[in-house]
């Protein structure tokens, strides 16, 4: 019963990490572009879709799942810049409201765009043959190797965005940028230039999220929104603009859900019937984060490496 | 000096007082006069569908004046308000479901029992939506611009949660109403009489916002959207007046839930759903954020294009989403502003 128990606690745990990475990679894009633009962006679901029907199209018409991955954080990336030279660099000095209107065009614009291409139908992506088996965790549980090789790209992609804001010239330029963004103009670097590539590398982020996220759940309209709202609640955690708070934000949102989805309604089962437990249980863990992030606020309104004072 | 940031904030205090027959009077005459005289023109007709179309812009057009409270008058850019719309048509479905099958609410630790009385409904929908408010605005109130956006957000998504798993009231499939809920003297049943209702609560909810940004609570709120610091120097605390106001604005939005609930006879976590609250944001933008007629305007155009586009085409909300774009980007004063020129400002 014991081993049992720890092999599921142990199981669920790397599930909360996998989800966490995933949350990272979409909360990094939104917390940058806040922290540098000063923008709130709805949008950002939008570019998680885009990669991954991107990379679903590419990959069964070559039949290469690393090319339609390429492809498909390309396209998010390029969608990215896009959007931003025609819409989103209008509403860098428009109030937060507008910001969402806006936002929330493109969603539905994005949506209903992709929904009139492609149908309501989902596509089907699967994970590369080679990533398929399994891995044989200590206790003896089988686990899909496909979701360790999420973890793995998520600490990878971490570890890169340390290094690019912490020992580049253009991670540099971020920084500046996050703290005064008059003063860099007035040094000379192409402001312009480097909000479409902040956005466009935030995009790229939330393409490769979906595209991978793509190959284990199914690729279709919406898919986006409701990672964008845990994504929010991670930057909203973690403190608005701090790569290292969505970082943190991200696991602890990722393994909170997922641990509160498997043990709540096992812990309430222990005092109540079956039914009424999963009942309870399931309604609770879906309002578990939101919970955690209210008693967070409730002590730092900031969140919790509050970036700006 | 404040040009520009008058220009992008929506104006407070209706400090000139308007006329009923200049050109603000005449298109909020037109707009009411259009409102109540298309749905009864229906109704001689005998076209019901238009009446019910008529009570379903009627609601929307109530639930986006009380968000225009939040947002327009008070700065409070609220993202959830799709919880205190749902919860309303909660109160009003269920309370239908235990009056329907004579099962009790509640049998601990006080009996209550299900009711099919608009009145305890309406009650119980601006208790429970106030006390929801309270706690939510309690918390959120704390924070300021993009925090206050995801908060309610987050808030709103939790209470949809909530119901998609809560198993006893339908879930996500939902709950129907099978018997309007009744009225004293009145047979709500009636399309006509229900729209009529559903009017009545309308102007009440513009007459109680308009009542309330000409007092001293007004002048207070209008102060703590402008320049909360001016407000504190003048011996207010910003907080409770926002509080307050953000409480009235949930209340507004429950009734309307309650009403709409009881218009479809149906109710499910879709009311609850953060499209709800980015429709009823887009509603008071569209007609024109922090004036009175502006939800009016707004639900009347949003409506018009669901059924005239939805008719049309499938995607109807590819085309919403581009005139939205367009709106937000080069026609900030929405349609109130386009048909009635600028409000005067302060």
């Amino acid at each position: 019963m014991c081993v049992v128990t720890l092999t599921l606690f142990l199981e669920q745990l790397i599930n909360g990490l996998q989800l966490g990475t995933m949350l990272f990679l979409m909360a990094s894009g939104l917390t940058l572009v806040f922290g540098v633009m000063g923008l709130i962006n709805l949008a950002h679901g939008s570019f998680y879709m885009v990669g991954a029907y991107v990379t679903a199209l590419v990959t069964v018409s070559t039949g290469s799942f690393l090319l339609g991955l390429t492809a498909g954080v390309l396209a998010a990336a390029g969608v990215g810049a896009l959007v931003e030279l025609i819409v989103i660099r209008r509403l860098y000095h428009r109030p937060h409201l507008d910001q969402v209107l806006a936002t929330f065009a493109l969603i539905l614009i994005f949506s209903e765009g992709t929904r009139w291409l492609f149908g309501s139908s989902p596509l089907w992506l699967s994970p590369p043959q080679m990533l398929t088996g399994f891995v044989t965790l200590p206790g003896g549980a089988r686990y899909p190797l496909y979701r360790l090789v999420i973890i793995a790209v998520g600490i990878l992609v971490a570890v890169g965005l340390y290094l690019l804001i912490s020992r580049t010239r253009l991670g540099m330029r971020i920084r500046a940028g996050e703290s005064d963004r008059e003063m860099i103009g007035a040094l000379g670097v192409n402001i312009a230039r480097l909000y479409t590539l902040i956005f466009a590398m935030g995009a790229a982020l939330a393409g490769l999220a979906g595209a991978m996220v793509g190959a284990l759940q199914s690729v279709q309209v919406g898919m986006g929104e409701p990672v964008l709202i845990l994504a929010f609640v991670v930057i909203v955690i973690g403190g608005i603009g701090s790569i290292k708070g969505a970082l943190c934000g991200a696991i602890l949102v990722g393994v909170v859900d997922t641990m509160g989805r498997v043990f709540l309604p096992a812990f309430f089962r222990q005092f109540m019937s079956p039914a009424e437990a999963a009942g309870v249980g399931s309604a609770l863990a879906a309002m578990l984060v939101y919970i955690l992030m209210a008693i967070i606020l409730a002590f730092k309104p900031k969140g919790l490496f509050a970036a700006h004072g | 000096m404040d040009k520009l940031k008058n220009d992008s904030a929506p104006p407070g205090l209706p400090a000139i007082p308007a006329t009923w027959f200049d050109r603000k009077g005449l298109v909020q005459i037109g707009l009411l006069a259009l409102l109540l005289l298309a749905p009864l023109a229906a109704y001689l007709l005998g076209h019901v569908y238009y009446v019910n179309l008529g009570s379903r812009i009627t609601l929307i057009a109530m639930a986006a004046v009380g968000l225009n409270l939040a947002i327009g008058y008070g700065g409070m850019v609220s993202f959830g308000h799709a919880a205190y719309f749902g919860l309303g048509g909660y109160v009003a479905g269920i309370s239908a479901y235990h009056a329907f099958d004579y099962s009790p609410f509640l049998s601990w630790p006080i009996a209550i029992p299900g009711s099919d009385s608009m009145l305890v409904i309406w009650l119980a929908t601006i208790l429970l939506c106030g006390l929801l408010a309270l706690a939510i605005g309690a918390i959120s109130l704390r924070t300021t611009g993009v925090y206050f956006i995801m908060i309610t957000l987050a808030f709103a998504q939790m209470v949809y949660y909530f119901a998609n798993s809560w198993p006893s009231y339908g879930g996500e499939d939902g709950l129907p109403i099978y018997l309007r809920n009744t009225l004293p003297l009145v047979d709500t049943g009636r399309p006509l009489t229900f729209f009529l209702l559903c009017f009545a609560g309308l102007l009440l909810a513009m007459a109680i916002t308009s009542r309330m940004m000409k007092s001293r609570f007004g002048a207070a709120l209008t102060m703590a959207r402008l320049n909360d610091t001016r407000l504190a120097t003048a011996g207010i605390s910003p907080y409770p007046v926002r509080l307050v106001a953000f409480v009235v604005s949930a209340m507004i939005t429950g009734l309307a839930g309650a009403l709409y609930a009881d218009l479809n006879g149906f109710v499910s976590p879709t009311l609850l759903s953060w499209h709800m609250s980015g429709e009823l944001m887009v509603i008071v933008i569209l007609g024109g954020v922090g004036r009175l007629y502006g939800p009016l305007a707004g639900a009347l155009l949003f409506v018009m294009m669901e059924t005239l586009l939805g008719g049309l085409t499938e995607y109807w909300k590819l085309f919403l989403g581009l005139v939205l774009l367009f709106v937000v980007l080069f026609a900030k004063h929405g349609l109130m502003g386009w048909l009635a020129g600028r409000e005067p400002h302060v």
